[in-house]
């Protein structure tokens, strides 16, 4: 075997056997589903519980039609015991609330005197739905005292749903752009997540073999540089076999818990897509919503998103990692790292934010374009970008940039590594590390 | 003899500091060879170079006949100052690693363990972790991992720290047995004594100069005094004393001896030999004690550093 396959060998196997790291493994999938069904299984429990409404209506416009009940809300009419006593009642009783409409003359000023009773204040949903029905009531009175015909005004709605089409022929409507929004937030965040978990990682794995000294013995037998690759490849070894596993294991939980609590997940999942969107593309296809979703997601560009995707997540986990060796190589101990890792932290938030301000609304605008060619923030802005399509020489300028980048980065962090693991006692400063630069051999 | 190493005008400097200037050091195969000097005189540096851990800035390093190169790697054995190994690694796992960094196969290297682990009577930590044994014997895994490819040089920073006296002899007598079969061993200690029982030759470096070196015993005649151990059975010392001042230096004794005899170290003039000063005393009494004061190398090393600065 290698000496480089014998370290990644090493380091893998040093890194899985670790208890926490097995426990990391195995338990944060099952928080983590834990923790969503518990949320949902809350949020369902919550609107499951019936509030019971009262009205009082003497203004005589409004009907048992205007207050029909839904799941979570029931009406009940309570005009002919009056404000006082239904006021009492509620009081008393298990109601929600009551609403109270006065009698005026005037639609304006009814509109504005409506009052609301209940024990405690009332939920802005609630709120919102009874003003719903109060402003579409009362415009329709005030329509029909234009002389203007309710029929005719409901015939005239039209919906316009726009397609849009680029150049190439990929069509594409607010349903797919809502998915690539999610499919390059997703892959964005997790590049972050796998940087920041491993990258730390292989400083940590850095300052233990120098604070327990065997690097010396490794130098003499294997060149730094085969000691600091074969650190960064063998935790992200790790890291990729622990992100497999946390895939596999939230499938397999999602699927048995949403069937033993009868949770669905799909619609945990979509419940973030306005539900309009849902139903135009809906009807629009005829099929139901995981079907239309698994078609949506099949019109992606898929093997290029793929491809793309482990090119970027490399390029930045290399990046990164060989600037978290260094760092673990200059100090000797952990609290020493902080004032080095602002500047690596900060290019790595920087990217997730600007992608999730301008990715969003705009994948080609121009800050969105710039920060997915700096090759600190690229593998973060342009994974992002990348399912909505980006031209090839973009592409290419932005990979060249990254590669070259990433190369220069290892070779300035192997110098570092290698002045800095024989090092010990004062804690470096910028300019220290800059003359370890300048060290020959 | 030929060397098995050969420095030659070897300079190191690390930014505006000169860690080696211009060292040249030859070592002779199946010697034990004592690399002494201060803390902070460039034993380390010059060591990591051999090591092939760093560079030099200039100069040469030839190993057996051979520019060093970073195949040699598997050609040497170093045990640094400052020991270590993976604290929550197990110890067999480790050793079988360390081996086959140096170039073993596997189950070569296994093979060997099992020998130095019986013949250390440590076969029962091999699925121990580090953290679990005590300095000592962690010491004893460290030993053993560094030769235990067989390199033709050994380089041995300290390597009695740590150890107990008997693990201490334990260790010097696999060292000697080592040279025994054909290693050469580069010796790094402060240790004087241990010099003095192991050493056949020695360099002694320091502020980034080596300012001597050459065989231990050829290095003790350079630094001979030619001062003698004197002790003297006599009815009359003050007289005695005296007439020696007339012909050589007569200094204090610093030694004791069983009886009340007159005790003095005498240092030979110029012109008078041992003979004169002995036939003198023999007429002035009766001789208990007559020793020439060797340097050790101890005084050497005081004495060297003290004149380079």
């Amino acid at each position: 075997m290698s000496k480089l396959k014998l370290i990644i060998h090493r380091e893998f196997i040093a890194k899985v056997r670790n208890k926490s790291f097995i426990m990391m493994t195995f338990l944060s999938p099952i928080l983590l589903v834990g923790m969503g069904a518990l949320v949902f299984f809350l949020m369902k429990k919550n609107d499951e519980k019936v509030k019971e409404i009262v009205y009082v209506d003497n203004s005589g416009l409004f009907t048992k039609d205007d207050f029909k009940d839904t799941k979570t809300i029931h009406y009940q009419d309570f005009t002919v015991l009056g404000i006082e006593e239904t006021k009492n009642k509620v009081e008393e009783g298990d109601y929600y609330g009551a609403l109270i409409i006065p009698k005026q003359d005037s639609l304006e000023v009814l509109a504005n005197a409506i009052e609301f009773y209940s024990k405690d204040s009332p939920g802005m949903s609630v709120m919102n739905s009874l003003e719903t029905k109060i402003e579409r009531k009362l415009r329709n009175k005030k329509l029909n005292s234009f002389g203007i015909d309710l029929e005719k005004i409901n015939a005239s709605k039209i919906q316009s749903d726009i397609k849009m089409i680029n150049f190439s022929g990929e069509e594409s409507s607010k349903l797919i752009n809502g998915l690539k929004i999610g499919v390059g937030l997703i892959a964005g965040y997790m590049l972050m997540m796998f940087v920041m978990i491993y990258g730390t990682s292989v400083m940590r794995s850095v300052i233990e073999e120098k604070t327990s000294r065997i690097v010396e013995i490794i130098v003499s037998s294997v060149k730094p540089f085969q000691l600091m690759l074969g650190k960064i490849i063998g935790n992200a070894s790790a890291g990729l076999l622990q992100f497999l596993i946390w895939g596999i294991l939230i499938f397999i939980i999602t699927t048995v818990a949403s069937s033993i609590f009868g949770i669905d997940m799909v619609e945990m999942q979509t419940a973030k897509l306005s539900a309009e969107q849902l139903e135009a593309a809906k009807q629009a296809a005829g099929m139901d919503k995981m079907q239309l979703i698994i078609q949506e997601i099949l019109r992606l560009p898929i093997l290029k998103m793929f491809v793309l995707f482990i090119f970027y997540f490399l390029g930045g986990y290399m990046l990164y990692s060989s600037m978290f060796a260094a760092v673990g190589a200059a100090v000797d101990n952990e609290t020493d790292t902080q004032q080095f890792m602002l500047p690596i932290m900060l290019p790595l938030i920087l990217g997730v934010y600007v992608g999730f301000a301008t990715v969003m609304n705009d994948p080609h605008g121009s800050i969105a374009v710039l920060f997915s060619h700096i090759p600190f923030t690229s593998p973060i802005v342009m994974l992002m970008r990348v399912p909505f399509g980006v031209s090839w020489y973009e592409l290419a300028i932005s990979m060249t940039l990254l590669l070259v980048t990433f190369v220069f980065m290892v070779w300035l962090a192997a110098k570092i590594y290698r002045v800095g693991i024989l090092m010990y006692g004062k804690k470096p400063t910028y300019s220290d590390l800059y003359k370890w630069l300048k060290y020959k051999g | 003899m030929k060397n098995l190493l050969e420095i030659n005008n070897v300079v190191k400097n690390y930014g505006d500091f000169r860690a080696l200037n211009d060292v040249s050091i030859h070592i002779p195969k199946g010697s034990v060879y004592g690399l002494l000097g201060p803390n902070g005189a460039g034993k380390t540096s010059l060591i990591r170079i051999i090591n092939q851990i760093t560079m030099a800035d200039s100069g040469s390093i030839i190993l057996d006949g051979e520019t060093l190169s970073p195949k040699h790697t598997a050609d040497i054995g170093y045990l640094p100052e400052e020991r270590g190994l993976y604290k929550s690694m197990k110890v067999g796992e480790q050793a079988l690693y360390l081996a086959q960094l140096k170039g073993l196969s596997k189950a070569e290297a296994k093979k060997r363990l099992k020998y130095w682990f019986d013949k250390f009577d440590i076969s029962a930590w091999w699925g121990k972790k580090i953290e679990e044994l005590s300095k000592g014997m962690a010491q004893k895994v460290q030993f053993i991992v560094t030769v235990l490819h067989e390199p033709k040089l050994l380089i041995f920073d300290e390597p009695f720290s740590g150890f107990d006296p008997i693990n201490a002899q334990l260790i010097a007598q696999e060292i000697l047995q080592l040279r025994d079969k054909g290693a050469t061993i580069i010796f790094s200690t402060h240790r004087m004594e241990s010099v003095e029982e192991m050493c056949d030759e020695i360099a002694l470096i320091d502020k980034s100069n080596k300012i001597l070196d050459g065989k231990l015993n050829d290095i003790k005649r350079q630094f001979r005094t030619h001062t003698f151990q004197v002790g003297l059975n006599t009815l009359n010392p003050k007289e005695v004393e005296a007439s020696l001042k007339q012909n050589f230096d007569v200094l204090p004794a610093d030694f004791k001896l069983l009886g009340n005899e007159l005790t003095l170290n005498v240092k030979l003039g110029k012109t008078n030999s041992a003979n004169e000063l002995l036939s003198f005393l023999t007429s002035r009494g009766e001789v208990q004690h007559f020793v020439e004061l060797i340097p050790n190398a101890n005084d050497i090393f005081i004495q060297a550093i003290n004149k380079n600065n």
